[in-house]
């Protein structure tokens, strides 16, 4: 049984934790060890949150040591660039291209990263980076709070775990009357990612593509 | 119950952990990182679940239910324990009658507290028994031991969890039932026992200590202190998720896992430190087991290389071992580390909060607050001190509000405001508390400031909840931890009933009424309760009708990015409203206070916000 180390990350509001919970049902089921933890501000909402999500045979710390991450799935970039530290050399980083504020830079005191900096911090651990259009993605499938599961089919395809189950774990987590609407989303972040992003990675900004549809661990769709 | 295999927090296995050991009753006050331990337990409808109005009612709910013979659970955040401490140490001090825990959460690395207090040094002030699980499993075992050594040994159980327990969550197996005590629920009078008078007390003290001994020589054997041998060169004691960090650095080294961490199994630890090589203690925040088993006579290190400030971790547990020589494998390449200069992104009051309007008010009234603008100019004095308390609206201490100027524990704001008022400060005092910390703990330093008199302004900030734990209820909301209704308790009564005579009840979304309100109070002589009343945002989530800028009449004053708003923005100079996160006329704050009426609601442009 292979360990995976995942970092979710975002910022407050955006759907981070139900992710990461989403992640350690679909492994339990899958018969894998799970740890995770979640580590927030203090207030509801607009703070940087992270999850940490560990699947193995045996997991002691919930925490994952700095470099050992291998999959982070960050849903805005800043936070990607803030917690890449935790990425281990040739890690996967799927990064939500969407851009939120912190006040600093709304007030106009800092400035936030351009795309090229954000791919460039990144780059200092993988060439492996992703990035997914999934803000403006699930807007044109008609429900931005989907955007959680586009990004769990995005991560889907690095995980040895059935589709079956993550469909099944998905329909039992999120409220009544948006199921479907979220498996439609998450069929459609997997799709994009085999199809698209995979092949595509961030070569705009100098990385390289090193990645097929070989080195994908999951079952197909 | 069936089998069971589930993915729970630390705080969800204590709560189904002791609804299996047949608790009745559960009282709390909530608390980061404590708080879902009471909510899970409320959704058992077979047992009694409050939210109590503080942790020291909560505490002696509890008592009096386990006097009644009912088995009870108290919980609380670590700080709520200080709050508790005076009848957390009666009830050792009587003993209990059925089983009574009282769980205290630490945070260690305070992610959501005002301090990083060990609780573990309770077990020695009020002479009780501390369990300490290193996951969920754990935490669900736990519980168990802790209802039966809390009746064993007449006394209340303290379970010491820290935020990553409480909030990591872990694989659960069990397969056990709810089992309840076959007794039945009646107090039994007990003069000697229950009745703290010197005569009777002075009883007590000495079966207090002979409690202990015999909690020691019990630990020896409870199998919730275990030894795990490894390697024999090192040999490491910890407990809690420490220990789950230490095993991580670890793998191979031979461990004394400790469950019950007071008192200390004397035996068990010495015939695991002559069977090492080297003995070192890992364990979060003071060095509470390493003084215990220095005093001992065992040679032992531990805090000259494991931080006693803050939260650990496996990567602070390496490098610190490493840096004694304990640990010698090469490190591998070392990665590039944290990103220096990226904009940090603190926690915001929320769109649409009922607390930004009154802080911006006090902001600017007190001239606390700049336009961007004039800044590098210099800062005139305020002659306004703002003493502040715990809750979401702890955040208008930070900029671009700057609305705080304390924050010290549950309640402190009144109290402190009066001592400024009687130290002869020339300034205005106004104290500022939300509804729920008000019920908590301002209520008596209020009677205190009504008693003593002063010329004093307190704002109670209503937003009709317990927001920054989660929103839960208390007894303004009249709605009990299980959800039924029950009375309500009204704040303007409660005011004026202790003989507050100046009280104003103003809107959270009118800017003119605050103002006034708070100008008048502040022109007063005496003592003035203004109570500013909005439900809280994330509550009451209502979007109709989003605000925008109209650019031609914004001269780009930048004043209403002094709100603090996380929906008012600025791009390339240009300042907009995001109409995904502006709550629309649910609000309407910075409409209210744009210099040239720039700001309207949505339908004038024609723009269709999205769903």
């Amino acid at each position: 049984m292979k360990k995976f180390d995942l970092l979710v990350t975002g910022v407050g509001g955006q759907g981070v934790i139900l992710a990461s919970n989403i992640i350690g049902e679909v492994a339990l089921a899958a018969g894998y060890d799970v740890k995770k933890t979640d580590t927030l501000g203090m207030a509801q909402r607009g703070g940087s949150v992270v999850s940490h999500v560990r699947l193995g045979r045996g997991v002691y710390s919930p925490l994952i040591k700095a470099d050992e991450v291998d999959i982070m799935v960050a849903f805005e970039k800043l936070e990607a660039a803030r917690w890449s530290h935790y990425l281990r050399p040739g890690a996967v980083a799927i990064v939500n291209n969407h851009a939120q504020f912190p006040l600093s830079v709304n007030l106009g005191d800092e400035p936030y990263p351009d795309d090229g900096e954000i791919v460039g911090i990144l780059r200092r651990s993988t060439e492996r980076i992703y990035l997914i259009d999934g803000t403006s993605r699930v807007e044109a499938l008609g429900n931005p709070r989907t955007l959680n599961v586009f990004l769990l089919g995005c991560a889907s395809v690095f995980l040895p775990l059935k589709i079956r189950v993550w469909q099944d774990i998905i329909s039992q987590r999120v409220p009544p009357g948006v199921q479907k609407l979220n498996i439609t989303a998450f069929n459609r972040g997997r799709k994009e990612m085999r199809r698209v992003y995979l092949r595509q990675g961030a070569a705009e900004y100098g990385a390289r593509v090193v990645d097929t549809e070989d080195v994908r661990g999951g079952g197909r769709a | 119950m069936a089998k069971m295999i589930k993915l729970l927090s630390g705080n969800e296995a204590l709560a189904l952990g002791a609804y299996h050991a047949g608790v009745e009753v559960a009282a709390a006050y909530p608390g980061t990182p404590s708080t879902e331990i009471l909510e899970s337990i409320a959704r058992f409808d077979d047992i009694y679940a409050e939210w109590s109005t503080n942790e020291k009612v909560a505490v002696e709910v509890a008592l009096g239910a386990s006097y009644a013979g009912a088995r009870s659970l108290v919980s609380m955040k670590h700080v709520g324990l200080n709050v508790a401490s005076d009848p957390f140490i009666a009830a050792s001090t009587t003993g209990v009658g059925a089983g009574m825990v009282v769980v205290a959460a630490d945070d260690p690395g305070m992610h959501s507290s005002q301090n990083e207090q060990d609780s573990r040094h309770y077990a020695r002030l009020a002479k009780v028994p501390v369990l300490e699980p290193g996951d969920s499993q754990e935490a669900y075992e736990l519980m168990a031991h802790a209802f039966d050594i809390s009746e064993r040994f007449d006394t209340p159980v303290l379970v010491r969890m820290t935020t990553r327990l409480s909030h990591s969550k872990s694989v659960v197996k069990t397969d056990r039932e709810r089992a309840v005590p076959g007794r039945a629920v009646g107090f039994k009078r007990d003069v000697a026992k229950y009745v703290m008078v010197p005569a009777y007390a002075r009883l007590r003290h000495p079966v207090m200590e002979e409690r202990l001994v015999g909690l020691a020589t019990f630990a020896e054997t409870l199998p919730l202190n275990q030894v795990l041998w490894g390697d024999q060169s090192l040999g490491v004691v910890s407990s809690g998720v420490a220990y789950q960090y230490s095993r991580e650095v670890l793998p191979r080294a031979s461990f004394l896992k400790l469950g019950m961490v007071y008192p200390l199994p004397e035996n068990l630890i010495r015939y695991f430190a002559v069977q090492v090589d080297r003995l070192v203690v890992i364990e979060e925040l003071d060095p509470f087991l390493e003084e215990s088993i220095r005093a001992m006579g065992i040679s032992v290190v531990g805090k000259e290389c494991i931080p006693r400030v803050g939260e650990l971790n496996p990567d602070i547990i390496e490098d610190g071992l490493r840096r004694i020589g304990l640990l010698n494998e090469v490190v591998s390449s070392p990665g590039p580390g944290v990103v220096p200069g990226l904009p940090k992104r603190p926690p915001l009051l929320c769109p649409g909060c009922p607390h930004a309007g009154f802080f911006f008010v006090i902001s600017r009234l007190g001239k606390r607050s700049r336009a961007p603008k004039s800044r590098g100019k210099a800062a005139s004095e305020s002659g306004l001190v703002i003493t502040g308390d715990i809750g979401c609206y702890t955040l208008g201490a930070y900029p671009p509000l700057n609305a705080m100027d304390t924050c010290a524990c549950m309640g402190a704001s009144i109290g402190q405001a009066l001592g400024m008022v009687k130290a002869g400060t020339s300034q205005r005092v106004v104290a500022v508390i939300g509804d729920s910390t008000f019920l908590h703990s301002g209520i008596t330093p209020l009677v205190d400031a009504v008693y003593n008199g002063g010329q004093l302004t307190v704002v109670i900030l209503d937003n009709g909840t317990t927001a920054m734990t989660g929103h839960q209820h208390h007894p303004g909301t009249g709605i009990s931890a299980q959800g039924k209704e029950t009375r309500a308790v009204k704040l303007e009564d409660v005011v004026r009933g202790v003989g507050v005579s100046d009280v104003r009840v103003v809107s959270a979304f009118n800017i003119r009424d605050i103002r006034a309100a708070l100008r008048s109070s502040l022109d007063s002589s005496g003592l003035s309760v203004i109570i500013v009343r909005g439900a809280c945002a994330v509550r009451a989530p209502r979007h109709a009708q989003p605000r925008v800028i109209d650019a031609e009449k914004c001269n780009q004053c930048q004043l209403c990015l002094l709100i603090g708003c996380p929906a008012i923005r600025r791009e390339n100079k240009r300042i907009y409203i995001d109409p995904a996160s502006c709550v629309g006329d649910a609000c309407t704050i910075c409409e209210q206070i744009c210099p040239r009426q720039a700001i309207a609601p949505q339908f004038e442009v024609g723009v269709v916000a999205p769903a």
